[in-house]
């Protein structure tokens, strides 16, 4: 009647994590709620309660190992007196929330090989090649390998470091160290007067960072996630991107919202959407949608600097992935310019934000089935570097789009028309969007994966434009 | 059968001049929290004891708003100015009152939509003003605002919002700046009756009173929200009490005195330079004209809006205060033929001087390139 104790999930998008510390020892006897041990992700530390009743027999993973993949047996319970305590616990099993997510873990393990968990799917290992041009960083550079997590801390550290007027602002980004452990160490930096916890008032402190920023600071104003900015979005707009219009240039407001964008992973329709296209099609504003850490550093500190209010869009499945970031003092990107990921003279492939890991993945692909896919991170949405874009077109003569997110007038939509404008001499094929499907994010695993985008869709797509298909 | 503007009777400061000659000047600004309470509160206000010269400095900034105003329905009408004019006429003591006792650099003020008043009364050129109202080049905004988007950041004037209640959060913004730079500022935001029923105002008055930031909320109670009665809309109609909840103590001042104005205007700034956090203000007042320039006026009768011109207009009650301090007539009708030689030289500015040029349409999008 042994009962398995796995590794939790403590998030939708937790995929391993540090067993931190084991309070229990074997031969304790535990009850449903005892604390047994501390788990550590890069987000969060979360206690590990009991659910069922029993003694602990066996401690399968010391304490301190890391990456302990979630599901994974960490230790044995034997129920308690056979007959007496059976009826009561083992219902128990059965019926609690917590194991929903172990299933999937189960699976995920036992195919190893193949998908190590559900959000993997949608955010492929980046093939380990130096991307074509960063006319940015310097050549010989030296690269240090950072999460995307790290790489955004770091750069509004540094800016706070070098510009007073600079602080963060939002829901749990002081003592609780960021809801995703982005704004991780701050606080204890630069105190509490430049790094402010604010109550869930998303419309009231949007308009604090506005009229702060319209005051001369510079205020980066975090959101959880985007979709909470919903609630925000008349500040983002009517007070911040219209300002220095309507004063005829007197008036400026140079706010950060950033914040991460876009699908996470089984958290539904209401948490699962890009703003991209949205904040993309409002003049007055700057929106930049990085994809790996560098980017993410270099141009958060660019937008933290700039005079003009910027929109931040991050990814929330891309947090934890480590990238090179070039080691230098100051590390700034130019906003406005996209980056080619990987060059290449049949087709070109168009993204932004996590779409460029689809994109690069499919065009790892491609390449073995002898199509050199050309891959362009557009980086900054607004405005757009609509150059580099038109310029692999006249070099491929073929595009393919694809974007983590809907449809309709989407950034897709935006490339296409200018392709058509500007570069319909250039075509030798229409150009394809690869999008999410056109509905609501569903919550089933299967569904959620049948509506994302994949690099098997976009091999799909390019294929056909370049008539092989 | 109409209701005086300031319609709360309070207890009176000990002090109270009894000369105030309109029946409006009566009432009393009241405080809560009551005496007594745990939590700070402000000082009892007092009625503004003026010197002529400074009620004369008031009477002309009143009077100045007053034919500004009058002079902008005028070109409305001849379709010199487009879109939406808001105006301010009945409303000038509570610009007038509050602002002069504000420290012009230092304080900051942000407002609505009906925002010429809040302007003049910080001194601005009403040349300006009225060339960003026909949309000219030469307009404060460059003739790309128009009425609702005027800003003076070098007044730290900030606007000029026309979406209800957004200078709320936006001011508790200006607030948090005075606050982390130390500078000493106190913000002041305006916002009507109406916008006092929107939601952020709550999520401001939250974090202004969490955070003790410097800022004022005057909640300008004209009585209607566009065409609804407060009474219609509200379900406290006493505003003052609106912060309550937040432990933010509340003035209600009747905002057709100048005078009253001014010294409930001290008491609230005394308050919050102290460091005691924000307070919010009510001022009792009355638009005479519509919500608008479009407003049909159906709403409300004709009789009630003459009432309040002929017993509690601001401009008329202190000139009669002056005459009564022994300022001679002819010194007021000077004063008036000036105000109107002021006000015709901005609108002739403001029609003459040239629209914007076609190609500012491109300028002022983002400051900086990219």
């Amino acid at each position: 009647m042994a009962i398995e104790l796995k590794m939790p999930a403590l998030s939708p998008t937790m995929e391993e994590g540090t067993l931190a510390k084991w309070l229990v020892k074997e031969g304790d006897t535990v009850a449903s709620g005892d604390i047994l041990a501390e788990i550590e992700t890069d987000k969060a530390t979360m206690e590990f309660e009991a659910v069922d009743e029993g003694t602990i027999t066996k401690i399968l993973i010391a304490e301190g190992t890391d990456n302990v993949k979630v599901g994974a047996v960490i230790a044995m319970i034997a129920a308690e007196g056979e007959d007496a305590s059976t009826p009561e616990s083992a219902p128990a099993p059965a019926a609690k929330s917590e194991p929903e997510a172990e299933p999937e873990a189960d699976k995920a393990d036992s195919a190893k090989s193949e998908a190590p968990s559900e959000n993997a799917k949608i955010v492929p290992e980046t093939p380990k090649r130096a991307p074509v041009s960063d006319p940015a960083v310097p050549e010989g550079t030296k690269m240090v390998s950072t999460t995307v997590r790290e790489a955004l801390r770091d750069a509004m550290a540094e800016e706070m470091r070098r510009d007073e007027r600079v602080f963060v602002m939002g829901e749990e980004v002081a003592e609780y160290q960021g809801a995703y452990k982005v704004t991780q160490g701050l606080l204890e930096e630069f105190g509490p007067r430049r790094v402010i916890d604010t109550p869930i008032t998303e419309y009231g402190f949007a308009g604090i960072g506005a009229g702060a920023a319209m005051g001369g600071l510079r205020p980066v104003i975090e959101f959880m996630t985007f979709n909470f900015a919903m609630q925000a979005i008349d500040h983002i707009i009517n007070s911040a991107a219209k300002t220095n219009y309507m004063s005829g240039g007197q008036m400026r407001c140079p706010v950060v919202f950033r914040g991460p964008n876009g699908a996470a992973s089984r958290v539904g329709a209401q948490h699962s959407q890009n703003f991209g296209p949205w904040y993309a099609s409002v003049p007055g504003l700057i929106v930049i949608a990085p994809y790996d850490a560098a980017d993410a550093k270099g141009l958060l500190k660019a937008a933290i600097r700039t005079e003009d209010p910027v929109v931040f869009l991050e990814n929330e499945l891309v947090y934890g992935r480590s990238y090179d970031v070039p080691d230098l003092d100051d590390h700034v990107l130019p906003i406005g310019k996209a980056r080619i990921m990987r060059a290449g003279s049949d087709v070109t492939i168009v993204s932004y934000s996590i779409g460029v890991a689809v994109a690069l993945d499919a065009a790892e692909k491609l390449a073995g089935e002898g199509i050199e896919a050309e891959v362009i991170d557009l980086r900054t949405l607004r405005p757009l570097d609509t150059a580099t874009v038109l310029e692999s077109l006249k070099k491929t003569n073929r595009m393919v789009v694809v974007e983590e997110g809907w449809p309709v007038c989407s950034i897709s939509s935006e490339i296409i028309a200018v392709a058509m404008e500007q570069g319909f001499d250039d075509l030798d094929a229409p150009v394809l969007r690869v999008t999410n499907e056109d509905v609501p994010l569903p919550y089933a695993a299967n569904l959620e994966k049948l509506a994302l985008v994949d690099s098997a869709r976009v091999i799909k797509a390019v294929t056909k434009v370049c008539y092989k298909g | 059968m109409v209701k005086t503007p300031a319609a709360k009777p309070a207890r009176k400061p000990s002090a109270k001049p009894e000369k105030a000659p309109a029946p409006a000047a009566g009432a009393k600004p009241a405080i809560l929290p009551e005496e007594g309470s745990n939590h700070p509160r402000p000082r009892d206000p007092k009625r503004h004891e003026a010197t002529a010269d400074e009620l004369m400095h008031f009477y002309k900034e009143m009077l100045l708003i007053r034919r500004f105003e009058e002079r902008a329905g005028q070109l409305y009408g001849l379709g010199l100015i487009g879109g939406f004019c808001h105006l301010y006429i009945g409303q000038e003591a509570v610009a007038v009152g509050l602002q002069s006792a504000l420290t012009v650099g230092k304080d900051s003020v942000i407002t609505g939509y009906r925002d010429h008043g809040h302007m003049l009364a910080y001194g601005i050129d009403p040349k300006v003003i009225m060339a960003e109202l026909t949309g000219r080049g030469a307009g404060i905004s460059r003739g790309k605002g128009g009425s609702m988007h005027m800003f003076s950041t070098e007044h730290k004037f900030y606007g000029g919002h026309g979406i209800v209640g957004a200078q709320v959060p936006l001011g508790a913004g200006l607030a948090f700046g005075h606050k982390y730079n130390e500078d000493g500022g106190v913000c002041l935001a305006y916002f009507g009756d109406g916008a006092a029923n929107q939601g952020q105002v709550y999520e401001s008055f939250n974090m202004a009173a969490l955070w003790k930031l410097p800022i004022i909320f005057v909640i300008e109670n004209n009585g209607y929200a566009m065409g609804t009665k407060v009474s219609r809309s509200s379900a406290e109609t006493e505003f003052y009490r609106r912060g309550d909840s937040f432990r933010i103590p509340g003035m209600q001042v009747n905002g057709m005195d100048v005078l009253e104005v001014r010294g409930a205007a001290e008491a609230a700034l005394e308050y919050v330079r102290g460091g005691n956090g924000p307070l919010l203000m009510e001022l009792k007042t009355y638009r005479y004209r519509g919500h608008s320039m479009s407003d049909p006026a159906k709403y409300r009768s004709r009789e009630e809006v003459q009432n309040m011109k002929d017993n509690s207009d601001p401009i008329e009650a202190a000139k009669a205060e002056l005459l009564k301090m022994g300022v001679a007539e002819d010194a007021l009708k000077t004063i008036d033929k000036d105000i109107r030689k002021l006000v015709s030289e901005a609108a002739d500015f403001a029609e003459t001087s040239p629209e914007p040029d076609p190609s500012d349409l491109y300028t002022d999008v983002l400051v900086e390139q990219y």
